[in-house]
């Protein structure tokens, strides 16, 4: 009788905690509507739109080399990388092959930028776990990746060096000695942030067995990117659907089957040395040959669909551009990574902590306008 | 019993307890024997030095300008040599909102119910083209605001897409040359008399 009265004083009840837009967990604007049951997260709905600029529409009005800029604001950290998927887009339309040297040059930034992008993703999920000191080290590399950026192509974040049939420029002398010295140095580097951070108890216990996705969650829900490679589907379309000189490297995989943050947070320090060795690779090699094919200064694709992935940092982009043979696009459309990963947030969230979110989120890496285009 | 302070101060630095006066006191300090010193200053210029050297910001990092203004806090930057570096992700315990990145139809009320839950005196920097006027995303755009100061009053603008980190912190310089031209007793709500863009 007793125990029943304590019970039912002790009955909990579930209520509605607002998670964003402004929080400082959520890595820009990302609204998460969070039914919680004391610390136990019953539901959570993630609100969007709060950083919708749209590009797809504005891509309509645009000409084809317009869109390239666009795309760059889309998720900035690998803004290279969806630059490049556009311009080989429309090379496909055109029919058009760029030089050697465009592709390997094109390969080279971008795995620059992936390593600059999971720098700063590994700054940030120390931050979001309580620990300053990885922001620091994380921002002080990426500064190297940042002064090679700024030095070949004027920009240090958002570059805009593809443009549809080459590259806008060539690359500047001091290039591949600085990407060298720049290997040099983070090759040091990086086994400080394994001391650091992977090997740390409170880490590890923050991240393992958080926030686990199975292997057939993640091809149904279309998780691409390290979140599915951390739960072991191989979907690396560097590996799959080889572009630009992917085809001409050898790098492995990355991939685990644990399918938790940990997982998560291992495959992209693995993919940091494996970017840098598909760069060592090819940096000491780059052919001759010309940085642009010719095109019209008007770019008008035949009618018809073309349809170009290619691996971001963060997973699986696809442009789809729909052509009806005029100057402009009929219809443009994005796969990004973000959408396809944030929609099992819910799924795997479910039952934890509200702590564990935050864990999860930093390990998925989200990059908002990414998601809301 | 116990030691007494100057004397033990005086084991450590033989001139006895010295008063450091930092460069730039907006004031004279005039020794005045015994320890003490005597201080001529106003009372304007003594508040708006403490104001300006210890700018609290609240990071309202949208888009891709937030990354900027992280590496402007990064070792390379470090934006804390001004004051900068206590960034708070509350409205309530900020004294300046850094709107770095887009803002779009469905984040003006947000960003608006931030600004009014700043206590005073509030200050605010729009970074980058975004958030001065739209940026890219000026023609063609149905969601975009063209620039935060048609929701909030803006103090200083920094240009650029994404403007440099260096370009941040001469922002942040203008608005703390901005703040010790103030005069207290003149200080209006930048709010009053807003037009909301009209």
């Amino acid at each position: 009788m007793v125990e029943k009265e304590i019970e039912n004083k002790m009955k909990t009840e579930e209520y509605f905690v607002n998670m964003g837009p402004q929080h400082p967990a959520a890595h820009g604007v990302l609204r998460l509507l969070l039914t919680i049951d004391g610390e136990i997260i019953k539901n959570v709905d993630p609100d969007l739109g709060y950083i919708h600029r749209s590009i797809e529409k504005m891509c309509e009005r645009d000409s084809y080399q317009q869109i390239v800029h666009l795309t760059d604001r889309m998720d900035y950290l690998s803004s290279h990388i969806n630059n490049e998927a556009v311009c080989l887009a429309v090379e496909k339309g055109l029919d058009i092959e760029v030089s050697d040297r465009v592709k390997v040059i094109r390969t080279i930034v971008s795995e620059l930028t992936r390593l600059a992008s999971h720098q700063l993703w590994w700054g940030v999920i120390g931050m979001d776990l309580g620990a300053l000191t990885t922001y620091f080290y994380a921002f002080r590399d990426r500064e190297y990746i940042n002064d090679i950026f700024e030095e070949t192509c004027g920009a240090r974040l958002t570059m805009n060096y593809n443009i549809p049939g080459g590259l806008m420029f060539d690359i500047h002398p001091n290039f591949v000695n600085r990407v060298k010295e720049f290997l040099v140095h983070f090759k040091t580097k990086l086994p400080e942030y394994d001391r650091l951070l992977t090997g740390n108890v409170i880490f590890q216990k923050r991240t393992k067995g958080v926030g686990v996705l199975t292997k057939e969650d993640a091809i149904s829900y279309g998780a691409t990117g390290p979140v599915g490679r951390g739960s072991g589907f191989a979907c690396d379309v560097r590996k799959t659907h080889p572009y630009s000189a992917y085809d001409r490297v050898e790098f492995k995989e990355a991939l685990f089957t644990e399918g938790d943050s940990l997982a998560r947070y291992k495959v992209r320090i693995m993919e940091m040395w494996e970017s840098m060795s598909i760069i060592d690779q090819l940096i000491d090699n780059i052919p001759e040959g010309d940085i642009k094919t010719p095109t019209k200064a008007v770019i008008k694709l035949p009618k018809g669909e073309f349809y170009q992935r290619v691996e971001a940092a963060r997973g699986e982009l696809g442009v789809y551009i729909n052509s009806t043979g005029t100057k402009n696009p009929y219809r443009v459309k994005f796969r990004s990574s973000g959408f396809s990963n944030l929609s099992v947030l819910n799924h795997i969230t479910k039952g934890a902590k509200i702590a564990d979110l935050v864990a999860t989120m930093a390990s998925f890496d989200f990059v908002i306008p990414d998601i809301d285009r | 019993m116990g030691v007494d302070k100057r004397s033990f101060l005086k084991q450590i630095e033989p001139d006895g307890l010295k008063q450091v006066v930092p460069n730039d006191f907006p004031g004279k300090v005039i020794p005045g024997g015994n320890g003490g010193n005597i201080v001529v200053t106003t009372l304007d210029n003594v508040i708006n030095w403490g104001r300006s050297n210890s700018l609290w910001p609240l990071y309202f990092g949208t888009s891709c300008c937030a990354i900027e203004m992280m590496q402007t806090g990064a070792p390379r930057h470090d934006f804390s040599r001004f004051g900068f570096e206590v960034a708070r992700p509350s409205a309530r315990q900020a004294d300046l909102i850094i709107i770095a990145g887009t803002i779009v139809n469905k984040m003006a009320p947000v960003l608006r119910r931030l600004y009014d839950q700043m206590a005073e005196p509030k200050y605010v920097i729009a970074m980058g083209a975004c958030a001065i006027s739209g940026g890219p995303f000026f023609y063609n755009s149905y969601s975009v605001v063209k620039g935060a100061d048609h929701i909030i009053p803006v103090d200083v603008y920094i240009p650029g897409c994404p403007p440099r980190p260096e370009a941040l912190l001469e922002g942040m310089i203008m608005l703390q040359k901005k703040i010790k031209t103030e005069n207290m007793t003149k200080k209006v709500n930048p709010i009053d008399g807003f037009d909301e863009g009209k």
